[in-house]
């Protein structure tokens, strides 16, 4: 077991090394940040001061191993457009992102199951078949568009719901959160709804694929045989029995959520992370661009990292495979 | 083959297709839409790109407008004033060429380091599929963001940038099929003759890898399609010269909260139609190639 460990652990640190190497690259090295940085009318001194003040005279590699040294010491540099430390910006618009995700996962976890499982149990009623409909709906129709629908239904049409923003927040821990108001979650009822759509339809595929199989199996039958009531059956042992592909999308979903979250934050003008990763392409703010692509490849490579380890725990044969 | 030859593995297979009236329709509508993009310089009333056609006392009217070029705008106009239908036909071809031309280059790419990773075994297999895992682990629209954040705009970049997010798809799929294949005796049969290998990975893994490929490949057309809309909508797809269909929902979006909802939710409507009509059509095909569903 240890030798996985330290095996996944060493190749996860080879895909951070990477990543660095791509965004610096990407970042740095293709566009030409002096053009960004200083500006045109700048006299031939400055513009050489400036170079070498931001060590840009140097080799590629040495630029690299600096830009490297300071992201391990958590020193993203300064955004050019906020004039903030970007690790502080990040982490100042997370709880925004965080509080979407978790909420919109949460739901649709639940509201999946739910409906999967009667989906799985009575698959030839005509609400499965709607649940299905609505299904493939979710995964073919653009999470965009969905938004569009939701702002023109229940905001514009309706008048029901707030169509952007966090609206009152109230402050705990330091932090401020919307879902504690009830204006805060009226806000964010849409973008929650939005961004829980696409994975309201892969929960119900499924809980219904997973119901569908386990409904056939002998621990049913003999749990009806000893005259547990159908209730019961579907409450205590079915669920058990659907819940580990279930829970294994659950944290894999978290992940892409997240990434997902740019495009929902961006219909609803919530201050989130995502909204400020857009906001910082649009007007070429490096350095929160290469904040945010680090950030993320580490948050993806975590998530994997510990998928492969609790897989590894719970099987001995991926243990085995591996090492 | 002749006509007559009923047993001919496509027309066995067209026959079990249509037996899906669903996927039939579809299949028409993705036909129809094909068509109407391919010939919307010969449908539709106005040249959205000529700006000298443009007017804007004739932005932003209803419906049923009649505007100065004296013709009734069917689906009303856009903020710059352009004729809405006009300007959602050639967004569909935009959509579509865009499609079409980022799944063929994802289809060949992936289709290539798939089958030369499941060909040449070794190291070079372990590489190069732990990359392409880990690249499938990232959401395809991630990868996308950051990369035309990284190239910047334009048509080519937009496709290599889809390219780049859709391809790990392709290689997996092309692995999987062809490492199956590899094992099977004829091909080590082959590979024992003084034939090239890679003459033995065309002729007998390719073709084999054929029908899942085909599957994925229609749809990662809808998906290329379906993030070239949600990139352009954000304002990092194609530059502004060019509307397609998610440009067009992006500039009618501002005067949604004043109620002139046609502006988005018309080419948002064909957008979808394109998205799910393929999909069902790729549902099926997926269906009929899947040996477990097999009556």
């Amino acid at each position: 077991m240890l030798g996985f460990v330290i095996q996944r652990l060493i190749q996860a640190s080879l895909v951070m090394a990477a990543m660095s190497v791509i965004v610096f690259v990407g970042v740095y090295a293709i566009g030409n940040p002096i053009e960004i940085i200083i500006p045109p009318e700048a006299t031939q001194e400055i513009r050489e001061a400036t170079i070498r003040s931001l060590g840009l005279d140097l080799p590629l590699w040495k630029q690299y191993f600096i830009f490297v040294g300071n992201l391990t010491e958590g020193d993203f540099g300064r955004s050019f457009i906020y004039n903030l430390p970007v690790l502080e910006l990040i982490l100042g618009r997370l709880p925004a992102t965080l509080e979407l995700v978790l909420i919109s996962v949460i739901s649709a976890t639940v509201g999946g199951v739910v409906l999967g499982i009667y989906a799985g149990y009575r698959p030839d009623s005509i609400i499965a078949k709607t649940i299905m409909a609505v299904s493939v709906l979710g995964f073919s129709v653009p999470s965009f568009w969905v938004g569009l629908i939701l702002i023109l239904t229940f905001a514009v049409n309706l008048g029901w719901l707030p169509a952007g923003g966090r609206g009152e927040t109230v402050s705990l821990f330091g932090v401020q959160w919307s879902f504690l108001t009830f204006d805060g979650l009226s806000h964010i009822v849409l973008p929650a709804l939005n961004l829980a759509f696409f994975k309201l339809a892969m929960m119900i595929r499924l809980a219904r694929a997973g119901t569908r199989e386990t409904m056939l199996t002998d621990t049913i039958k003999f749990a009806r045989a000893a005259g547990i009531s159908e209730g019961r059956i579907l409450r205590r042992h079915l669920l058990k029995l659907i819940s580990i592909p279930i829970i294994t999308v659950f944290g894999l979903e978290l992940g892409s959520t997240l990434a997902f979250a740019v495009v929902t934050e961006t219909i609803f003008s919530w201050p989130g992370v995502g909204k400020l990763i857009i906001d910082s392409i649009a007007v070429l703010d490096r350095p929160v661009m290469v904040a945010y692509l680090i950030l993320t490849a580490l948050l993806f490579v975590l998530i994997n990292l510990t998928v492969d380890l609790v897989f590894a725990f719970i099987d001995p044969r991926i243990r085995a495979k591996g090492a | 083959m002749s006509a007559s030859d009923t047993q001919s593995p496509l027309r066995l297979f067209w026959r079990e297709f249509s037996e899906n009236k669903f996927a039939v329709g579809s299949l028409v509508v993705v036909v129809l839409l094909a068509v109407v993009a391919f010939l919307a310089p010969l449908l539709v009333p106005q040249d959205p790109y000529n700006l000298e056609l443009l007017s804007l006392l004739d932005a932003r009217r209803p419906p049923g407008f009649v505007g100065s070029g004296g013709y009734v705008h069917v689906l009303g106009t856009d903020p710059q004033g352009r004729d809405l239908l006009s300007a959602i036909f050639y967004g569909l071809r935009i959509s579509i060429i865009i499609g079409l031309a980022a799944g063929a280059i994802a289809l060949v790419l992936g289709t290539i380091v798939g089958i030369f990773a499941a060909y040449a075994g070794g190291w070079i297999e372990t590489v190069l599929m732990r990359v392409i895992d880990l690249q499938l682990s990232f959401p395809a629209i991630l990868l996308a963001l950051v990369l035309v954040a990284l190239l910047g705009q334009g048509k080519g970049q937009l496709i290599a940038a889809l390219v780049a997010a859709q391809y790990a798809y392709f290689a997996r799929t092309a692995y999987g099929a062809a490492k199956a294949e590899r094992r099977k005796d004829y091909v080590e049969a082959a590979l024992a003759t003084p034939l090239a290998g890679y003459k033995v990975a065309v002729r007998h893994l390719l073709p084999n890898c054929m029908p899942p490929l085909i599957v994925v490949a229609t749809v990662q057309i809808a998906n290329a399609i379906s993030l070239e809309a949600t990139l352009s909508f954000l304002g990092l797809g194609l530059p502004v010269t060019e509307p397609s269909l998610g440009m067009l929902i992006s500039n009618g979006f501002p005067y949604m909260m004043s109620g002139r909802y046609w502006i988005s939710v018309f080419p948002g409507i064909a957008l979808i139609i394109l998205i799910v009509a393929i999909n069902v059509v790729g549902d099926q095909i997926r269906d009929q190639f899947n040996p477990r569903l097999r009556k």
